[in-house]
């Protein structure tokens, strides 16, 4: 019975978390950056949130409005920091996400102070019972959610011409380019969807652990940045799929052997998986050209 | 050639001597503070920690993110056995210098062996896996009892002072320094600069990936154990992943692939947050924005990969007078 309690609380925790990593993979997929800032970017969305429920907005405005700024600022940020560097050497595109996701941190921390606000619960918490089994309705509607985000996401990159424009991109941006697809919009677009899906994370988190702080991104970020490896970074199905595989392990390991190590034992997974099978789970081996 | 790096060598020595006799007469006579002799010492590790780093970042071309938790291992290294060794009553100077090379070695198996299954790979690799393994060695750190967990280790000899640590790295600069300019830092810099061609020349790439980031680990562990033995107390949240970005935005400012630019950094971005003690709250923010402006217009650093040289500095008034000669000689040839 513990052991299933455990696995609805790993669903609800891993849903986040894929929720997060599908922003991580779809940026690298595109530009092939690790957006180091993906985690900021899904606390702006947190006290976007945060606003917005003090205001007193209902529960589908917040939502709404907190992912499209959030989409917003996710375009903004490609724009000033990433867009010069699309030509330069990895490592400075990669050293610039990192200073990115430290200004946001630096300015959340000036403009809102450094002590955690209490988020007020815009959805009340109710413990509904399945079968002698005490489940939240907040992780219920975390799963709902994010399976739902989930599936219109791959409906958009599969079947409409947007999707077709970034995938096409993914594949081979000068070639994109040739075919006459508009490169720098399609991978705004990238931006604003994996932003907002950071935004959704951030919203479910602040939900979750009923606070908002600026440095509520970084772990979270770092976790879904492993779940993304883990599934195959650049995939989008890899990114779900890593998410719930790293909220399962993490759970259980936080029930079954300590929850104070539970974040190393995250961290080593990623590097067994990276030393065993670098390109993650769904990953396919690709040959080095020269 | 050897006769004239021999001159440099001696004008170099010579200079190393100077400073060292001048930091000396500044220190004793109460001329600077103590509290400025110990922002000194914050400059020394926070030059070690950087240029070791630039070993990786700027001669392997390869990102670390972990360099934190390598001091972090080098300054328990260091504690611990410092703390052991301290009832032998043995010089201080002898105490540190072991302890020191004990921290290094320590360190330097440690990242051999979180180095090598990402050296293997291609890519931003190397990057993840040391993030990842910073985060462990933290959550290690906090929970192991004979680190004194999360409240601290207490009670480490406090043997480390502005001359010390300057000696300390001094050797650390003059080792880097040559091995850069050695055979096997010209087979490091031609991995950064094209892998494939470099192993077609017959290059073990990974064999010298390996290598420069293990001496980059020993140093830091080197670094990591001035700062154990110079604060007498360590705090495992000092080491966390903010530690790693603060030592790589001095390796960016100076330059990847710059010792002297390393230097440079190292000396601003200690001094000047300590000059703008009011505005502490925006360091982190002047940090981050310095490293974006600086990638989008000047990715090379302030000296790029150049280095100062002071003998090339002597040469320079030579230098603008022979232009000069020249330049009227020109002139004159064409009236």
């Amino acid at each position: 019975m513990v052991f299933i309690q455990q696995l609805i609380n790993g669903l609800q925790v891993g849903s986040i978390y894929a929720v997060i990593a599908l922003g991580y993979t779809m940026v690298y997929g595109i530009i092939k950056l690790i957006n180091f800032a993906h985690g900021e970017i899904m606390m702006m969305g947190a006290y976007f949130a945060f606003i917005l429920a003090l205001v007193g907005a209902p529960v589908w405005a917040i939502f709404l409005i907190s992912m499209t700024l959030t989409a917003l600022l996710g375009m903004a940020v490609e724009r000033i920091a990433y867009k010069p560097l699309r030509n330069s050497p990895r490592i400075s595109a990669l050293i610039t996400a990192i200073a990115m996701s430290y200004l946001l941190q630096n300015i959340a921390l000036l403009i809102f102070g450094a002590d955690p606000k209490v988020m007020p619960s815009i959805i009340p918490n109710k413990p509904i019972n399945i079968g002698g089994l005490q489940v939240s309705n907040i992780t219920i509607i975390t799963f709902l959610v994010s399976v739902l985000f989930m599936i219109l996401l791959t409906l958009f990159i599969n079947k409409t011409k947007a999707g077709k424009a970034m995938r096409a991109v993914s594949e081979d941006t000068d070639a994109a380019m040739l075919m006459g697809i508009n490169v720098d919009r399609t991978i705004s677009i990238t931006f604003a969807i994996g932003s907002a899906l950071g935004a959704l994370g951030g919203i479910l988190y602040a939900v979750a652990y009923t606070q908002v702080l600026p440095t509520l991104g970084v772990l979270p970020g770092l976790k879904a940045f492993v779940a993304a490896v883990l599934g195959g970074i650049g995939i989008v199905p890899g990114a779900m799929l890593g998410g719930f595989i790293l909220g399962f392990i993490e759970t259980l390991a936080k029930a079954y052997i300590s929850s104070r190590w539970s974040d190393a034992i995250a961290f080593s997974i990623l590097i067994v998986v990276l030393s065993v099978k670098p390109t993650g789970i769904l990953g396919k081996n690709t040959r080095e050209k020269v | 050639m050897a006769g004239k790096n021999k001159k440099s060598n001696v004008i170099n020595l010579i200079a190393i001597i100077l400073v060292f006799v001048l930091l000396n007469i500044l220190t004793t006579s109460g001329i600077v503070s103590r509290y400025f002799a110990g922002i000194l010492v914050t400059c020394f590790i926070n030059i070690v920690m950087a240029s070791s780093l630039n070993l990786t970042v700027g001669y392997l071309g390869q990102l670390a993110l972990g360099h934190a938790g390598f001091m972090a291992v080098g300054a328990y290294a260091s504690a611990l056995f410092s703390i052991a060794i301290n009832e032998m009553g043995m010089p201080a100077t002898i105490q540190l210098v072991l302890s020191l090379i004990v921290a290094g070695i320590i360190t330097a198996i440690i990242g051999y062996l979180i180095g090598l299954p990402a050296l293997r790979l291609k890519g931003d690799y190397l990057a993840i896996i040391t993030l990842g393994f910073g985060e462990i060695i933290r959550v290690a750190i906090n929970n192991f009892k004979f680190t004194g967990g999360a409240q601290g280790l207490t009670g480490i000899p406090k043997i480390v002072n502005s001359n010390n640590s300057y000696w300390v790295t001094i050797v650390v600069l003059v080792v880097l320094y040559t091995l850069t300019r050695s055979r096997h830092g010209r087979a490091m810099k031609s991995i950064m600069e094209d892998e494939i061609a470099s192993e077609a020349v017959g290059i073990d790439t990974i064999k010298f990936k390996a290598l420069g980031f293990t001496i980059s680990a020993f140093f830091a562990g080197v670094g990591g154990g001035l700062y154990a033995q110079y604060t007498a107390f360590l705090d495992p949240s000092t080491f966390g992943f903010m530690k790693s970005v603060e030592i790589l935005t001095i390796v960016i400012l100076g330059g990847m692939g710059s010792l002297t630019g390393t230097v440079v950094a190292s000396f601003i971005l200690t001094l000047l947050p300590e000059l703008l003690r009011d505005f502490a709250e925006y360091r982190m923010l002047l940090y981050s924005a310095v490293l974006i402006i600086m990638m989008i217009f000047r990715p090379q650093g302030i000296l790029g990969t150049k280095e100062f040289s002071l003998t090339g500095a002597l040469r320079i008034p030579a230098a603008i007078r022979e232009k000069k000669r020249a330049q009227n000689d020109a002139e004159g040839g064409d009236l």
